[in-house]
This record gives structure tokens, sequence and C-alpha cells, in this order.
């Protein structure tokens, strides 16, 4: 029997190859892709970029990933950036330290968490329609705390989270690694994983088993809201301003796009935080090689959409068939005929 | 019915096998326009597999069908319908929000001009309604009528689009007398219009009345065909049965009763069952025996919390608990195996072994995650306690047949050391194997001490295990039958006799 850790490498080895020939398409177009400095205390080099870049996108997909493990989605996720983003500014500027607008980001990321996960566990409305209202009302609420203007600030424990270094390392590579690793070991070394992706899988069989699925979905959204606000409060440290309307701008639909790239199904049940991770950093590393290659920008998106389309593709499992198919076509005429009793333990049941 | 020349269907020597079993062996059956032939057989005899192989649903894997003596071989059940065969299922598959009208001519609507035209539609599904003796608006939503004439609808559908043959699956199953009427008046219509009819059911009094020949199944072989006017429902059920029945009926072991455990005081739901009292001891199997929605499934789910009761109390060693969800019930040691097992029980994407421990996990909490060794022994115990067939832990429980996959249900259950086990048909559509060892296991659980309430379609397997058997009638208890009492004659006694006294207050 394979141990934990050949099973988990196999779960994310189609996203490890993917990441490794985005990462060669870089160096092809770009050869000075791989090469590191460490200038002035900092880390320097095209894939440090896509590491701190893919900061915003990984830490939603942290969320999104067990939010979509539940057959749920949080399309709210851009607009609580938005929001997040404005209240760390505008608690800063008021004069309130670093680490207060950072916990009261951290706050109202919880709340709206917390008003999703009741839309969805409590009221019952379809997660699609209940984040949409916040994804709307969202950015109004962000105008509202920055009064419309783009709220600047110059606090310097603020601007480090978003443009300072740990050791040498950019702090928003370390804050999405951290927070990466310390959902994978808190959701894998507890049963939540599991609970989860029951819920995912069958709820009314999680509800009969016992499961208190109405407390972890709702967990699940404040989590997620959570993730928002930390991604809300770098994007605003990185620009030193909260922008209610451009922060986080269809970042919800990256989110989704890495952890269904990391290979997570939407209908919900198994996942993989690592292998979402993962998808964030392809997504990055693609927009990288249409920057470095030297495109012009008006075709930026098209060809983000060629690349994505191609990787899901190749994904797809009707392709992984196909391939099979030919394979065993190729290598004999013998292929399984569909009324010959399969090798699987598959048993239709026989009657009513 | 006098024999034609030609039969209108003829199955010669049709053989299906599933891995590991043999569905169908070698089964013949003739059919002629203008009967009904009765399909008998137990559950997991073969019935529906035979109908899937006549329609094209399953591919047969040999033997020969012909209609009017033409060779057919349909692939798909669109194929045979547009051949002449139509097939009602028991789960009437119509769409609800549409009208009648239009479920009535859905996919072959009449047009004018090039326009879907609604009100010929309307004018003409009426007119085929009052054929078959049904006077409703065929403009309204099919879901403003009962299910006995959403029933006829589908019919109509059927014999309107087949024409030569029509397969009805239990089609009484949901109805009451009266409907039942209703339903055999179409039936006799359509005989008369010269279709071959196949009627499939569980009920010989019904069998009795409206067919003229059946073909009894068991084990997935042709035991017989009988001219109904020439035998008794007695040669039909030995038929039906062989000898299994008897053997089984004299091994009836009710056990004896322990202390009082669980107590249901005037519990009731309004619209789903009506006040009922219920004493469960330990060391015994509370039957509760009662046609399709009588209420079975109803005081199962009461008891469990999955259902909020409006009235009434349970009482657990004499101390009122709180039983508002699935988790309160589970905290006091309850445990529900459900009827739906694939949309209620199983979770069909995670591992036989991750569905085996998740009640225990699910009452340790998130927190406290049952270790990986631990887990592996729970796991690995009850699929050898049990004798369940897998091929590794790891198969999505999915995969697994109906009967091992009802067995993991329960070890699931058995894994959280329950007092009080709650069985809603735990046989329900599993292999003959399957089928016995649940029953010794029930019996088994019962003498270590247990309570279990068992609702159950099969009088024979209630009979077998029961300390008690309560009868449920149009959502309330009709009667109770203990010690010697408890026969399937006396059930079936109960679930008929229309003279029974009632409170005057209940009313459904």
């Amino acid at each position: 029997m394979p141990g934990p850790n050949s099973s988990v490498l196999k779960r994310i080895l189609p996203q490890l190859v993917i990441l490794g020939v985005v990462l060669l398409l870089n160096f092809i177009v770009f050869p000075d892709f791989f090469r590191i400095e460490f200038k002035n205390g900092r880390l320097f080099g095209s894939l440090i970029d896509v590491l701190n870049r893919g900061a915003p996108t990984a830490l939603l997909c942290v969320g999104m990933t067990l939010v979509i493990a539940t057959k749920g989605i949080d399309l709210s996720v851009g607009a609580v950036m938005a929001i997040a983003g404005a209240t760390a500014a505008s608690l800063v500027v008021e004069g309130h330290g670093w680490f207060t607008a950072l916990l009261g980001a951290l706050a109202v990321g919880g709340l709206c968490g917390l008003w999703n996960g009741v839309l969805v566990a409590v009221i019952r409305i379809q997660p699609i329609v209940a984040t949409l209202v916040l994804m709307v009302a969202g950015r109004g609420i962000a105008q509202l705390i920055t009064e419309g203007t783009i709220l600047t600030f110059n606090n310097e424990g603020l601007v480090r989270l978003g443009a300072g270094t740990v050791a040498g390392i950019p702090t928003p590579i370390v804050i999405w690694v951290a927070l990466g690793a310390l959902a994978t070991f808190v959701i894998r070394r507890t049963a939540l994983g599991l609970l989860i992706e029951a819920i995912g899988v069958n709820e009314t069989s999680s509800r009969l088993t016992g499961i208190n699925s109405r407390v972890i979905l709702i967990c699940v959204y404040v989590m997620s809201g959570l993730c928002a606000a930390l991604a809300g409060v770098i994007v605003a440290a990185d620009i030193k301003g909260a922008d209610a309307n451009n922060a986080g701008l269809w970042l919800e639909l990256d989110a989704i796009l890495a952890v269904v790239i990391g290979g997570n199904s939407l209908l919900g049940g198994r996942f993989s935080i690592v292998a979402s991770l993962l998808g964030a950093l392809i997504i990055q590393s693609v927009n990288s090689v249409i920057l470095l290659s030297g495109m012009p920008p008006e075709f930026n998106l098209v060809i983000k959409a060629l690349l994505i389309l191609a990787i899901l593709v190749i994904q797809s499992p009707k392709i992984g068939h196909l391939v099979y198919m030919f394979r065993a076509a190729s290598g004999g005429r013998n292929i399984a005929s569909p009324t010959r009793p399969a090798a699987s333990p598959l048993v239709p049941n026989k009657d009513k | 019915m006098p024999d034609q020349p030609t039969p209108m269907l003829q199955a010669r020597g049709v053989t299906k096998y599933f891995p590991g079993t043999i569905a169908l062996d070698d089964v013949d059956i003739d059919l002629f326009g203008g009967e009904v032939h009765a399909l008998l057989g137990e559950n997991g005899a073969g019935k529906s597999t035979l109908i899937k192989c006549l329609t094209g649903a399953y591919r047969r894997d040999e033997g020969t069908i012909t209609l009017e003596g033409e060779p057919v071989s349909p692939a798909s059940t669109a194929e045979s319908l547009s051949l002449g065969i139509g097939t009602v299922y028991q789960e009437v598959n119509l769409l609800p929000n549409l009208t009648v009208a239009e479920n009535l001519f859905l996919g072959r609507q009449p047009t004018r001009f090039g326009m879907l035209s609604r009100k010929k539609m309307v004018n003409l599904a009426r007119k085929t309604l009052a054929e078959f003796g049904l006077d409703i608006d065929p403009a309204e939503p099919l879901t403003s009528y009962s299910v006995a004439v959403r029933q006829v609808v589908a019919i109509a559908r059927a014999a309107e689009m087949s024409g030569k043959v029509l397969i009805l699956d239990e089609p009484t199953a949901s109805l009451d007398r009266e409907e039942v009427q209703l339903l055999f008046s179409v039936i006799r219509k359509l005989r008369d219009r010269g279709l071959a009819i196949i009627f499939i059911t569980h009920f010989l009094d019904q069998v009795f009345e409206i067919s003229d020949r059946a073909t009894v199944l068991r084990n997935g072989q042709n035991v017989g065909m009988r001219r109904l006017a020439e035998v008794t429902q007695k040669d039909i059920v030995t038929l039906m049965l062989g000898r299994q029945l008897e053997e089984r009926i004299h091994v009836r072991s009710g056990g004896t009763a322990g202390e009082l455990l669980v107590s249901a005081d005037t519990l009731s739901k309004r619209g789903m069952i009506e006040p009922f009292s219920l004493d469960i001891h330990k060391s015994e199997v509370v039957g509760l025996a009662g046609l399709l929605g009588s209420g079975r499934t109803e005081t199962a789910n009461l008891l469990f919390g999955a259902v909020q009761s409006d009235h009434g109390d349970v009482k657990v060693k004499g101390k009122k608990i709180r039983l508002s969800n699935p988790r309160d019930a589970i905290s006091h040691g309850f445990a529900l195996c459900p009827e739906d097992r694939k949309t209620e029980g199983i979770v069909g994407e995670l591992s036989v072994r991750d569905n085996i421990i998740l009640a225990l996990q699910a009452r340790q909490g998130w927190s406290r995650p049952l270790s990986r060794s631990k887990i592996n022994e729970i796991a690995e115990h009850y699929v050898e306690a049990l004798d369940i067939r897998l091929a590794s832990l790891d198969m999505p429980i999915r995969l697994l047949s109906g009967g091992n996959q009802q067995k993991a249900l329960l070890a699931r259950w058995l894994a959280t050391d329950p007092d009080f086990l709650i069985l809603d048909e735990p046989t329900r559509g599993i292999d003959v194997g399957a089928h016995s060892e649940i029953i010794s296991l029930i019996e088994d659980l019962r003498d270590k001490g247990m309570a279990l309430l068992v609702a159950s379609s099969e009088m024979e397997e209630l009979v077998a295990y029961s300390t008690r058997v309560i009868v449920l009638k149009d959502r309330e208890q009709a009667c109770e039958l203990t010690g010697d009492d408890i026969t399937t004659a006396n059930i079936v006694h109960a679930i008929t006799d229309e003279t029974l006294e009632r409170p005057s207050n209940a009313r459904t």
C-alpha cells in the first residue's frame, strides 16, 4: 500500500508537470527567468516576482478550495478584498497602528464570510447566488468606507506587509506559504478535511450521520472571508492605498480557476489545498510568460484564456480516456467490450 | 385468453450476467396482444432486469426477442419505444412542473403552421384522457393532481407512443383502493385495444383481479407460467418462494424484551404521521409494517430527529430528551440506517473506510481525529465481521453492490456502539446472500441486548425477527401484534382491514 506521501505526490503530479512546462516557457522567452539575485537585503528575480505577484490569488484559493470542497462557491472574495483593504487603510489614516488595522481588516473579512455562511447554511440560498449578493454590494461598501476616493496611506508597518521582506523574502510570499501550510496542517491533522469532504459529496447523508454541517459550512465561508481579507490588505499595502473599485477586481475568478486547475471538482468532495496553490502559481506563471514574451498587451487576456483552456483540456477525464483508448487500440484489437464483465468491482443492483 | 398464432412479444433464452452473478438465466416469455400478463417474483428475482433487457435499457448477453415475429434488438429505451414497447415505472418519470397536456405530448407536440399549438394540444389531451375515463383540465400543472392521476397520465403517454407492448412496473405501489380501480379500468381499456400488457406488482389480489396469465421468476430463472384462472394464490406464492419461506418462518425467534429503553409519547408531525406512542425495550426488535406511504419511514425519521416533531416527546430510560436533530439522537445512542441508501446513507465518492468511521468521527468532533491505526482497525474489523466484499478499503463506496453498501452503513453505526438502532428497509434492493446475513445480524444484535426498530415491506422478514410488530396504515398505528399473533396473514389482515376502529380525530 502506498504511504501517504507518495499518494500526495501522485495527486499533485499533473499540476507539478504543468507548472514545470509553463516555467520552461518562461525560460524560453526570457533566458534570465530563473536568475535570482540578492540585492539590498532582498531577493530579486522573475521567479520571485511570480511567487510574489501570485500571493493574492494563492491566499484566496486556500479559502476557495475549502468552499468548493463543500460543493459551494464564493464569488464575493474580490469584493471582500476591497472592503478589507479599505478598512485597513481608513484605520491607519485615522491614526491606528498597522496591527490594529490588520486585525480590523480580518474582523471585517470574517464578518463578510459569516454573512455568506449564514445565507448558505442557515437560510439555504444557493452559494452562487448567496455570495453574488456580497460580490455586488461589497464594492459599494468599500466605496462608502473610502468615501469614494483612493484612500492613500504611508504607515510603514502596513506597507511592509505588502512590500517588505522577511529574511530577504518578500512578505507576501511568506504570508501565503505560511497560511497554506497552516491550513493544510490543521485540516489534515484534524478530522475537518474528512467532514468537509463528506458534506461536499452528500450533505443529507452527512447530516444524518451526525455531522454538524451547518457549523462547518459557516466556518468554511468565514475562512474564505479571512483569506480574502488578508489578500486585500496585502494588495492595499503594496500600492499604499485602498482602491475600492479595482482592488481584487475579477480575482475571484482567478481563485476559482486556480482551484479547478488544481484538479478539485466543482461538485465538491476530495480536495487538495497544495494542488490549488500550484494552480495559483500556474496562473501567475502564465501571466508572466505573456509579459516577458513582449506581446502587445492587447493580446494578454486572449492568450491567457487559450493557455488555460489548453491546461483544462489536457486535464479533462475525457481526454485522458481518449488517450487510454488510443493506446489500447494501437496496442491490440482487444478493447474491452461494453458487455464483458469488467475487472472493476462494480456490481449493479440487479433488482429493486 | 386463447393462444393466438404469433405472440406480440416473444423472448427466448434471455440471459444477463452481472459481475459475479447471473441476473437472468435463460428466461423465456410469451406475450399476446389483448392480454394482461403478470410478472411475479420476490425482490431480486430478476423482474426489473428482464424488463430492462426487453426495453433495451440493458444489453442482454444471450437470447432473442421477437416483436410480432420480427427479431428486434433495441439498444435504448427510446428505440424500443419507437418499435412499440412502452414502459411506465413505479416512480412516475414525468415533469411535475409542466402541464398535464405538455407531459402527454412532450417531444411530439402538435403544431400549427410550424408553431406549437397550445390550444390544439390541450384539446387533444382532453380527448385522450377522456378515453381513459379521466376528466381533468390538461392545462393545469401535473403537480395539482394526485399520484394516481399522474400514473394514468404516464400510462396514457406510454400507450399513445408505443401501441404494441406496455410494461407497467409496480404502478399501484402507492395508490389507494379506489385509485387502483381507476388504474385497472384504464388497463382494461388498453387491453381491449389489443395491447400486450406486462404488469409487475407485489399485490397478489391485484394480480388475480386484472391479469390473465402470470410468469414467475425466482433467482433469475423462469420457474413457471400459469393461467391464473386455473390456480390459487397459494400456488403462485409457493412458486415465487420455493421452499425458502417455510424454513424461514419456522425459525421465528422473537426473543424476550429487557428493560424499557426508549419511549415515544404521542409524537407526531402534521402531514406526515398521526400521534403515536411507542415503547422499545432492550433486547427486542419492534417491527414496523405497512404499505408504502403508511408512515413507516416518517416514524423512523421522527424518532431519530431527522424530522422535527411538532408534538409529543421522547424519553430515554424515563428521562425526557431533546430531539431537534440527528446529533441529539446520536448523543443518546440512537442510530438510523435510512431507507434511501444512495441519497441519505452513503457518501458515494468517499472511501469505504471513511464511510465506516464517519459517524464515530462526527460524534467525536472535528478536533479529535481518530488515529490512522484506529481507523484501519475499526474498518478492517467490520469488513471481516460483516463479510463486506470489496477490492480495497480505499475504493469509493458507491462502487460496492447494494448489499455491501448496506453492510458498510450498518458498520458505520455499529462502530458508534448504539443502544437503539433504527433500520429503515434494511434489505431493500440487496442480493439474497447479503439479505440473510443482515437478518441474522439483526437477530444477533437483539440477543446482545440492543433495542431495534425495523421498518420493512418484507413481511416474512418482520415475522422472522420481530418481538412485536406494529402495523401502520394511513399514517397511523393500526394495531400491534405480539407473540404467536405475529404472522404474515395477520399483518396483511391488519393492513387491509377497513372496518378497524379508529379514533374520530384521525384524519390524513
